[in-house]
């Protein structure tokens, strides 16, 4: 879809830098920042990782956001460029263009935008629309928005636009309405009271046409949410329940007497959280519910293509390599029952057991099933038991612990035992369910006021050495702040029962750091592995090349 | 096609020549971040009385934050007392970790004030691209100086920043 304004916007853009670079003195002209990022890599192909050769040997991914302020006006834009798109991102990514621009007035109590924004209601389950760099992800919406701050602690939005898909738009119309209220700032009376309240509720719908020969789909379809958080003293108790019509759509199709059948049932989500927090102590538990949620504005999407929702996984985020990007959790929208808790404690400082400087230790449990689906006579639908537990998707007990020895010593020690459902989890046939053991230890070391050592010691262990068996990992780091960084990393497949592919991962990795400006080249082979963010994840291809990263900020 | 090219070749010219005079000083932008009590505050009301603030973005997840705002924790108070410095820590966290933030923030006894930014919001109109980023305000309210990452001495550099701009 191209129109005039995706020309002229930028073109104004110019002639507001030009002006606002010779007139900033004064202030009066308005203020442009940004941020800038590059990455590229060059690709030797190394059959033994199954790395294969990419004919463009070079590859980049590049982005430019500028933000232009004046006053109570905002105008932005970003060029992106894939070039062409780096292995592992959806290759519909392919060119390059201006895909986001917007302009935002800001009136006491509405701000008004048009063109491109991002947005989200309440958790995010009925309408949430995000970027994720690192995924690939980008749902903008491009149409107009409105805020509305009336009385004390009300707060409405309301939004209509079509969503970004790669270099264009999807064909379905979103539109939503959300609205909260924070009851202590709008009733005076109670302003003060030991229990906080904030209620909120949501409507969205998107309208797509039906142009199936065979089958009445419905064109629009409509959603909608309530949700409630209440504070008293250190607790604090969320939840959110979501229902949607049925839809039926690519995503959510099943398999029924060797056919696949188009799903019209509604969906249904339902998130709950209750934490307790004190000085030194936090705990935190939660369950989930998802019932087919897949919600999106054009119903033959696939990917991270075209979501209305986000559902969170209800899992813990590791970010150690080996903790992270084998066997990580990705939420399941068609059907889950999550349930999660996590307690912290603060060991405190100057006690027995905790020393000088305290110790502090995390436990956490995370447990995922399937729903228990009886397909109905029609085949046109399925019914399930609310509370009936399926089969087992996700399981992850671990444990961390962190202590200061000394100003110059610390040590993160982590352990995690892993089921994962890799069938369910990767959509994927005869892998079944992996137990891994996971133990890390990371230790930091502070040669001299702004020299650091860190190193960082990994192993995975399977049961029966299944998937790929058995790995350790270690890596070293040197930090000089606040310029300078080398990382040298291993990681090694030495308990793989195909002897052919116990391989060493090596790499390097150099970065200068400037003020908001971040370099790092990197060489060596990257181990195939999975990269999440929110538990949404992508598939991380083998590689082995050179990469340049460039991220700066102004 | 080739309009985008020419347009491109014309911002690029127009940046770096703004590049010229980026390094002045901004004023904050606005967006909206909640407390942790579910209250909604405009940046533009940061206040700190005239006093410098430090604004770093950070998430529970993100290894490196917690060391840097640790590190600071153990020097706030001396800091506070020195220059009257406020430190802001915006989570970036998701509708995932948002429930664990205020318990991960009362487990590590931090005293700092904590928003969450969990659509990236406030993020995005700081140029934010990874995190750690750590922002200096001076007592106007103005960005005078960031930087990108942490590596430990880094803070010893941040609280030169911040005493350069503290009036003393």
């Amino acid at each position: 879809m191209k129109f005039p304004l995706r020309h002229l916007l930028p073109l104004a853009f110019v002639f507001l830098l030009i002006n606002s670079t010779t007139a900033q003195e004064s202030g009066k002209w308005g203020e442009i920042h940004g941020n800038v990022q590059f990455d590229a890599q060059y690709y030797n192909p190394d059959s033994a990782i199954g790395a294969p050769p990419v004919p463009e040997k070079l590859l980049m991914n590049g982005f430019t956001n500028l933000i232009y302020t004046k006053g109570k006006f905002q105008v932005g834009m970003r060029y992106e460029n894939y070039l062409n798109v780096l292995q592992g991102f959806d290759a519909r990514y392919k060119g390059q263009g201006i895909t986001y621009r917007y302009a935002t007035f800001d009136a006491d109590f509405l701000t008004i935008t048009v063109g491109n924004f991002y947005e989200q209601f309440g958790s995010g389950m009925i309408f949430r629309s995000y970027e994720e760099r690192g995924l690939g992800l980008d749902n903008a919406m491009d149409g107009a928005r409105v805020k509305a701050h009336v009385l004390g602690g009300v707060y409405m939005t309301a939004l209509i636009g079509r969503q970004r898909s790669f270099f264009d738009y999807g064909e379905g119309i979103v539109r939503g309405f959300d609205g909260e209220i924070n009851l202590n700032e709008t009733f005076k009376g109670i302003s003060e009271s030991k229990l906080k309240a904030t209620i909120g509720g949501s409507f969205v719908s998107k309208y797509q046409k039906d142009e199936d020969p065979d089958f009445d789909l419905p064109e629009n379809v409509g959603a909608w949410a309530a949700r409630a958080t209440l504070l008293y003293k250190g607790f604090n108790l969320s939840a959110e329940y979501v229902s949607k019509i049925n839809d039926p759509q690519a995503t959510n199709a099943f398999l029924h007497e060797g056919l696949l059948r188009k799903n019209y049932n509604p969906g249904s989500g339902v998130l709950a959280t209750l934490a307790y927090s004190t000085k030194g102590l936090g705990i935190v538990v939660g369950a989930k519910r998802i019932d087919n949620m897949d919600f999106r504005s054009d119903r033959n999407a696939t990917g991270f293509n075209l979501n209305v929702n986000y559902l969170p996984a209800l899992t813990k985020q590791h970010t150690y390599q080996l903790a992270a990007s084998l066997y990580p959790y990705a939420t399941q929208p068609n059907g889950e029952w999550a349930f999660q808790g996590e307690i912290s404690y603060q060991i405190p400082k100057k006690s027995k057991i905790g020393g000088k400087y305290g110790i502090g230790l995390v436990f956490n449990y995370a447990e995922v099933h399937g729903l228990v689906n009886t397909v109905d006579e029609a085949g046109s639908g399925y019914t399930n038991d609310f509370f009936e537990l399926g089969d087992l998707y996700f399981r992850d007990i671990n444990f961390e612990v962190s202590k200061k020895f000394s100003k110059k010593t610390k040590l993160i020690v982590k352990y995690l035992n892993v089921a994962y459902n890799k069938d369910v989890v990767q959509g994927l046939v005869g892998y079944g369910t992996i137990n891994a053991n996971i133990a890390i230890a990371d230790v930091t070391y502070k040669v001299a006021s702004r020299h650091s050592l860190r190193l960082e010691v990994q192993g995975l262990w399977t049961k029966d050495q299944k998937d790929e068996g058995d790995w350790i990992m270690a890596l070293l780091e040197y930090q000089w702040a606040p310029h300078m960084f080398v990382a040298v990393m291993n990681q090694f497949n030495y308990g793989n029962k195909n002897v052919d592919k116990r391989l060493h991962y090596p790499s390097i990795t150099v970065g200068y750091i400037h003020n908001a400006t971040r370099i790092t080249l990197g060489y060596g082979r990257q181990r195939a592995g999975i990269f999440c963010v929110g538990g949404i994840c992508r598939n991380v291809p083998a590689s082995n090349g050179v990469s340049l990263s460039i991220t700066t900020s102004f | 096609m080739k309009n985008t090219f020419i347009v491109f070749i014309l911002i690029f010219t127009g940046t770096c020549a703004f590049g010229q005079v980026a390094k002045q000083k901004w004023d904050l932008p606005s967006a909206v971040v909640k407390t942790l009590d579910g209250k909604s505050i405009d940046t533009k009301d940061f206040e700190n009385d005239g006093k410098p603030i430090i604004i770093s973005f950070w998430a529970t997840w993100c290894k490196p934050c917690v060391l840097e705002l640790n590190t600071i924790m153990d020097e706030y108070e001396d800091w506070q007392d020195e220059t009257g410095v406020k430190l802001i820590a915006i989570s970036i966290d998701d509708a995932r970790n948002t429930a664990k933030v205020a318990p991960f923030i009362n487990g590590k006894g931090w005293e700092y004030d904590v928003y969450l930014d969990p659509n990236g919001d406030f993020k995005r109109v700081m140029n934010v691209n990874t995190v750690p980023h750590t922002f200096v305000l001076n007592g106007d309210k103005q960005v005078v100086w960031s930087h990108n990452a942490y590596a430990p001495g880094d803070e010893e550099h941040l609280y030169e920043i911040v005493k350069e701009n503290s009036g003393k």
